[in-house]
């Protein structure tokens, strides 16, 4: 069964996005996505988790029973978000501060379990490593659109605190679109959120079905082109 | 669909495989999570440590002391059997300014007030490392996100008394937010009973120290 990484790409990124199509982990989602800053940070932290967890989980596929495969998953999805949650504490402090609790959170997240389980427990470790890397940056692009616009209606910002994630070279990121502006509570509590998401996954439909009428209009038939070009 | 090479052997089945292989993955968890605590340790340690450094030097100006503010902190004993950490800031063998948290309830629970003192009681600074305050209307308490709480700086309790160490709400002079008057209010209490303490307690936490 060789692997298609086109599927895999698209699928990661779009067609089954995690939270614009299979709609997981909303919790972290909601809370993480104040600012599109906060946003990214928690997206590259998941992604690393869903390589890793993908990798591992791909290893040890043969050796797992059905019955304890979801604690074995569990078990080690658990530990590899311990793993980095000591890491980013050790090494990356400023950023592991501004997520604190949402790191451990990881581990609740159902996307990562439910990788394991649809995918990485009957994919290689190649093919499960590309589906979490892509789930994770579908996920990411998920959490940084949604960020950048609860922050820019809820606080006139975007990517506020840039610095403090990518270091300083990315300082120019910080934008203040809306100086002086007083901000709008809503969008920066969990209710925004919803009602942001909401509109978000309305467009992806938009864009989706507009995309599948355009295939589906039949292509004129050599005939009709002809006789279109020449009358 | 599953693709099974030959039929799953009979040892898969029985039991004990089964359990055996969740202990293995155990131990491999186990393993690997040692490793990495072992590995990682003495960072976080120096990370707390730097964190603790940066608040305590945001209440305590740096020319006001010579020493380790972290080095030697003092357990003052209170009423009954609780004690307070106070960070003791020395210059030449005299203590120039001592620090320490006070808790007031705000609207979202505690909220952890770190506060440096110079020796007359006078306010160095204050600052709040420890919230869960609205986003947009509490959090206004911290330094990051508006001046409120500079505007304590300077002031004493000889100058305003309890009267004035309240917000204006409540007869004091200090401000409160439009929409949140718990949140100031917590943060000032949480100051006038540390200036208290401070007052209570003078003697000892001024003695200085022979080494």
């Amino acid at each position: 069964m060789s692997t298609d990484y086109k599927r895999i790409v698209r699928d990661g990124l779009w067609d089954n996005n995690v939270v614009f199509a299979q709609m997981l982990a909303l919790c972290p989602l909601l809370a993480v996505t104040g600012t599109a800053t906060n946003g990214l940070g928690m997206g590259l932290a998941t992604t690393a988790v869903m390589v890793v967890s993908g990798m591992v989980i791909a290893l040890f596929r043969s050796m797992v029973t059905p019955e304890v495969r979801i604690p074995v998953f569990v078990l080690l999805i658990a530990a590899i978000v311990t793993l980095v949650d000591m890491m980013m504490n050790a090494w990356l402090h400023e950023l592991y501060k501004v997520l604190g609790l949402f790191i451990p959170l990881i581990v609740t997240n159902c996307a990562i379990l439910g990788r394991a389980e649809s995918f990485a427990s009957k994919n290689p470790v190649m093919a499960s490593a590309a589906d979490g890397l892509f789930m994770g940056l579908g996920f990411t692009l998920g959490l940084v659109v949604l960020g950048a616009v609860r922050e820019v209606i809820g606080s006139g910002t975007l990517f506020a605190n840039a610095a403090l994630l990518l270091g300083e070279p990315f300082h120019f990121m910080e934008l203040t679109l809306l100086p002086g502006y007083d901000g709008f509570l809503l969008m920066i509590l969990p209710p925004g959120g919803f009602l942001v998401l909401g509109f978000l996954l309305a467009g992806k439909r938009l864009l989706d079905a507009r995309r599948s009428r355009i295939v589906a209009q039949p292509e004129p038939s050599p005939e009709a082109a002809a006789a279109a070009a020449a009358g | 669909m599953m693709h099974k090479a030959n039929p799953e052997p009979e040892y898969r089945k029985r039991l004990g495989y089964s359990a055996a292989l969740l202990g293995g993955f155990a131990m491999l968890a186990g393993a690997a999570l040692t490793l990495g605590h072992v590995q990682t340790r003495d960072d976080i340690a120096a990370r707390l440590t730097e964190d603790r450094q940066a608040s305590l030097s945001q209440v305590i100006p740096a020319a006001l002391h010579d020493n380790d503010l972290l080095q030697a902190p003092l357990a003052l004993a209170l009423d009954g059997t609780e004690s307070k950490t106070v960070f003791r800031a020395t210059h030449d063998g005299q203590v120039s300014a001592v620090a320490f948290e006070m808790i007031g309830q705000g609207y979202g629970g505690a909220v952890v007030v770190l506060l440096g003192l110079d020796r007359d009681g006078k306010v160095l600074g204050a600052r709040v490392i420890a919230h869960n305050e609205t986003p947009g209307l509490g959090d206004k308490i911290e330094v990051k996100k508006d001046r409120w709480i500079t505007t304590l700086e300077g002031h004493s309790l000889a100058e305003l008394g309890h009267d004035g160490w309240q917000v204006k709400k409540d007869g004091g002079q200090f401000d409160q937010f439009t929409g949140a008057t718990i949140t100031p209010r917590a943060v000032i209490t949480a100051v006038r009973n540390g200036l208290d303490l401070f007052e209570a307690h003078k003697t000892e936490l001024l003695a200085a120290d022979t080494e």
